[in-house]
């Protein structure tokens, strides 16, 4: 096995997944696109565990590890856009601009004043 | 090329082609899916690499529990159902700039480190019987770690998500 082609590939899917944060303005996809770059990171891990053949097993080990962490933090990452879904009713991330520095008037502020939790439920 | 090499090339080619579909397609349910295309193509490049265990795992947390978990997301958050013009921003040129400068600058640096590497796989590295024992030798305290961090993941994913819980009034 050329150890060239898994870690061209995982590049390309990081590159992919680049382009799916930076160009996704809904908040799920641009979660999709996380995942996405975290398993361009998997598949490296992988390929060169088995590229150094460590008899510890590191890379595989920790591809384990970031399976986990990828489950966490997308459950948290999804409890946290409910939470903004809940509050505004809108889940586009260039239009919570609440915490930018520019005055510039955002598009999602005329749509309709925040709501607190309590009165979602 | 040998064979190994042919297969995981094509399931590399799925991967990556899903991929895009994932970031281009203007239906949002269909991202979710073509992320199940992704990381199924992913996980069968995993058994041709002989990580046989990490491929399962692949399999059951990705395919089986966080796409579910998106398309959960996708459905309370009452995303569009059909073709969605409005899901890219406007910075769209721009985020194929970097990503295109990401991409050839890792290719670059990887076909100059490694283009000639080569070794011969050999059957058993991965599997289920050598992963535990070194999870459970070598790295169990980040293994014990890592379930604390999960568990912290989980009560804090249920508190943000109730909706009884809010702010503490008084105290």
């Amino acid at each position: 096995m050329h150890i060239i082609y898994p870690a061209v590939v995982s590049a390309l899917l990081f590159a992919v997944g680049v382009y799916g944060v930076l160009a996704r303005r809904n908040a799920i996809l641009v979660l999709m696109a996380v995942e996405l770059m975290l398993n361009a990171v998997n598949l490296n891990l992988v390929a060169f565990d088995v590229w150094w053949r460590d008899r510890l097993h590191g890379g595989q080990v920790l591809t384990l590890f970031t399976i986990v962490i990828a489950a966490a933090e997308v459950g948290l990452g999804l409890a946290i856009v409910l939470l903004v879904y809940r509050n505004r009713k809108v889940v586009d991330v260039d239009r919570l601009r609440e915490l930018s520095e520019d005055p510039a008037p955002a598009a999602g502020q005329d749509a309709e004043p925040a709501k607190v939790t309590e009165g979602a439920a | 090329m040998s064979g190994q090499d042919v297969v995981f090339v094509l399931l590399g080619a799925v991967a990556i082609g899903s991929g895009v579909l994932v970031v281009t397609t203007r239906q949002i349910v269909h991202a979710a899916l073509w992320l199940v295309v992704s990381f199924g193509a992913l996980a069968g490049g995993y058994l041709v690499l002989t990580a046989e265990f990490v491929a399962w795992v692949q399999v059951l947390i990705y395919v089986g529990a966080v796409v579910v978990l998106l398309l959960f997301g996708i459905m309370l958050t009452r995303a569009p159902i059909g073709a969605a013009a409005d899901l890219d921003s406007g910075n769209r040129w721009a985020a194929l700039a970097v990503a295109l400068g990401t991409a050839a600058v890792l290719v670059t640096v990887l076909v100059m480190g490694f283009g000639h590497a080569y070794k011969p796989l050999k059957a058993g590295g991965g599997s289920a019987e050598e992963l535990g024992a070194s999870v459970f030798r070598t790295w169990v305290l980040p293994f014990e770690v890592l379930s604390v961090l999960l568990l912290a993941a989980l009560v804090g994913a249920i508190v943000l998500s109730r909706s009884d819980i809010g702010a503490r009034k008084g105290g």
